[in-house]
């Protein structure tokens, strides 16, 4: 049953060993993120949620406890593993967008591609579509300082999704974007969401930007403190969010699925 | 990732620093164009001095008292007459033996003067050495046993003396003594910067008188064949020491010769190559140098790139390739440098450069090594990066 989960962790600890002495940034943390979920992650600075972040990313390991990412537990993984790992089940968009400077947004989105061995022409194809569906297929061409910050985003979105991932993680995807550019790239998300089943993680301090998710885990001191569904303003229907709450706790969370044919695969 | 994708990507990284990349190059280039143009000197030297005691002509063996090896001092002559009789004996024909009396001295002609070698020689000369007389004739047997005052000059030595004008049947003053010239050498040229065209040739006996010595420094001895030189060296050696107990006596043959001439050159070759090593040692700290502050500076660039897939030796491999791509485009612009400054120092001046296909694989196969060695360290560190570390760089 758990194993549906997209990226699951169980009792997951994470300390820092600074000049001798452990710090701990995670004290405990379980939760599951369903496929094709939308999750807040919110808590003030030091909480811990960046630690999370890269622990669901497979970018870190944990100290203590288990995590397993698309199914597949992360103890013992070499960092070649981690790395395929990576590619095949997590999209990454950050706040500073993170685009290579000297490259085409083409090229940009097709570089996850890279790094699974695709031939140039498949990759360039498939850059191209997705580029279509983040309604940049005009820009293809461009370099990232010929495209506004709302473009910038939209190309590492397209990035993160050409690999088709079962998870979005979005650090802060809004921090350098104007309200009204921001809100365009969040909507796109929420539209990838739901179009493309993918489940999106955002990790945010804006209320307004937590509010638009339909899970809200708020971290503090290492632990998450809460984990509550909010009132889903943009789906239609009521029922399945409302039967969501009743299984929204800090070890549960993976019950309902948006999509429940995508779930049950 | 795919080989050909890594190395895109190194080239893109090359490109968008061109300044840096050109000056990390320009050590690559100074280091390999100074192995290639060293090594390329060193072997034309190497196979002018081969080709110049090939030139003197076959199957020749030198007869010098003492030992000949790199550290012996020159021996001084108690050969004489008789031994050369002794010597033309076992050869079996006055036209396989040459010998010489040296002596430096002026020779005037008119207000002009010059300081030459004077070799008191037999006729036969010509007919051990290769040595072709351009106009006149040689000695003759008659002018050596009757001792005539007649010389034959070298090309540089008639040049300075007497200018276009032919020397034949003039009048030139050696040591104080009047001599008639019966001939010019012509010419052989230049080795290592020494003129061997000034000098003289006059019969031994006369020099013999002039110089009022009997001895005779050296004899050249010629063999039928390459199967007999060595059996005739010995017995010649015999003979010698049969006759002079207390002296050591040597025969060297061409090849001898050219083994010594070899070694000292092969060795001052490989000092030369080493030394041009050492500026390609250099060029290669930089390449390393340059390739720390690459990784440094593209921190984030790795951390992203981690984040969406690459392993650590997909790391490595796109740093290592870029400081191989570094150390051999720098290697063959320097290849390229070393072969025209080679080419025009043989044009251009005396000194031989004889351009070897070995030494130009050799100076690519290094530059790519040098590639290697000093990018292994940059790519290892970028590919042990931290992803979250990496990532948070600014």
């Amino acid at each position: 049953m758990t194993s549906d989960a997209a990226i699951e962790a169980i009792d997951v600890a994470r300390t820092y060993a600074l000049d001798g002495v452990s710090v701990p940034a995670l004290r405990g943390v379980s939760l599951s993120i369903g496929h094709g979920e939308h999750v807040a992650l919110v808590g003030p600075s030091g909480s811990g949620k960046s630690t999370l972040m890269h622990l669901l990313g497979g970018l870190d390991q944990p100290t203590s406890g288990r995590l397993r990412i698309g199914g597949r537990d992360v103890a013992g993984l070499t960092a070649a593993e981690m790395a395929h790992l990576r590619n095949a089940t997590i999209g990454f968009v950050f706040q500073s967008f993170h685009l290579l400077s000297r490259t085409s947004a083409l090229d940009n989105v097709a570089l996850p591609l890279v790094y699974r061995g695709m031939g140039a022409r498949e990759r360039r194809e498939r850059a191209a579509q997705m580029l279509e569906r983040v309604g940049l297929g005009h820009r293809i061409g461009h370099r990232p300082n010929q495209l506004s910050g709302g473009e910038q985003q939209r190309v590492a979105i397209a990035r993160a999704l050409v690999t088709e991932p079962v998870v979005l993680l979005a650090d802060e995807p809004t921090g350098n974007l104007d309200q009204a550019t921001g809100a365009a790239v969040l909507e796109l998300l929420e539209q990838l969401n739901t179009a493309e089943g993918v489940a999106v993680v955002l990790v945010t301090h804006d209320r307004e930007v937590a509010a638009r998710a339909r899970r809200q885990i708020t971290m503090r001191d290492g632990r998450i403190v809460a984990d509550t569904a909010v009132v889903d303003r943009t789906a239609s229907a009521g029922a399945p969010d409302a039967a969501r709450a009743d299984h929204a706790g800090p070890a549960g969370g993976h019950g309902t699925p948006t999509d429940a044919g995508e779930d049950r695969r | 990732m795919r080989l050909a994708e890594a190395w895109r990507v190194a080239l893109d990284a090359l490109r968008a620093n061109r300044m840096r990349s050109g000056l990390t190059m320009l050590g690559m280039v100074i280091g390999v164009g100074a192995v290639v143009i060293l090594v390329a000197l060193g072997t034309g030297t190497k196979n002018e001095v081969q080709a110049q005691v090939e030139g003197l002509g076959s199957n020749l063996l030198l007869v010098v008292p003492g030992q000949v090896s790199l550290n012996a001092a020159p021996a001084v002559s108690r050969l004489d007459q008789s031994d050369l009789d002794a010597i033309i004996r076992i050869a079996g024909d006055r036209d396989r033996v040459a010998v010489s009396l040296t002596s430096g001295e002026n020779v005037r002609a008119g207000n002009e003067q010059v300081f030459t070698s004077l070799l008191g020689v037999l006729e036969t000369t010509p007919k051990v050495f290769l040595r072709d007389v351009r106009s006149g004739a040689y000695l003759t047997r008659t002018d050596v046993e009757t001792g005539r005052r007649v010389a034959v000059l070298g090309s540089s030595v008639a040049r300075t003396l007497f200018g276009e004008r032919d020397p034949v049947g003039q009048q030139v003053t050696i040591a104080g003594v009047r001599f008639r010239v019966i001939g010019v050498f012509a010419p052989l040229g230049q080795s290592l910067g020494v003129d061997r065209d000034n000098e003289v040739h006059i019969p031994l006996s006369t020099a013999q008188r002039l110089l009022a010595t009997k001895r005779v420094d050296a004899f050249a001895v010629k063999a039928p064949d390459a199967q007999t030189i060595d059996r005739l060296g010995r017995d010649i050696v015999a003979e010698l020491h049969r006759r002079h107990p207390d002296e050591e006596f040597s025969a060297v043959t061409q090849e001898q010769i050219l083994g010594v001439l070899g070694d000292i050159l092969g060795v001052l070759t490989a000092v030369l190559a080493a030394i041009a090593g050492i500026s390609l040692l250099v060029g290669g700290v930089g390449v390393s140098n340059i390739m720390l502050v690459s990784v440094r500076e593209r921190t984030r660039e790795i951390g992203l790139r981690m984040a969406l897939g690459a392993r650590p030796r997909d790391i490595g491999l796109q740093f290592l390739l870029e400081a191989v791509l570094l150390t051999t485009i720098g290697g063959l612009l320097g290849i390229a440098f070393g072969v025209g400054a080679s080419l025009a120092t043989a044009a251009l001046s005396p000194v031989p450069a004889a351009l070897t296909w070995w030494s130009i694989a050799l100076a690519f196969g290094v530059s790519c090594a040098v590639g290697i060695v000093f990018g292994v360290v940059p790519a290892q560190r970028a590919g042990r990066l931290d992803p979250v570390v990496a990532l948070r760089t600014e």
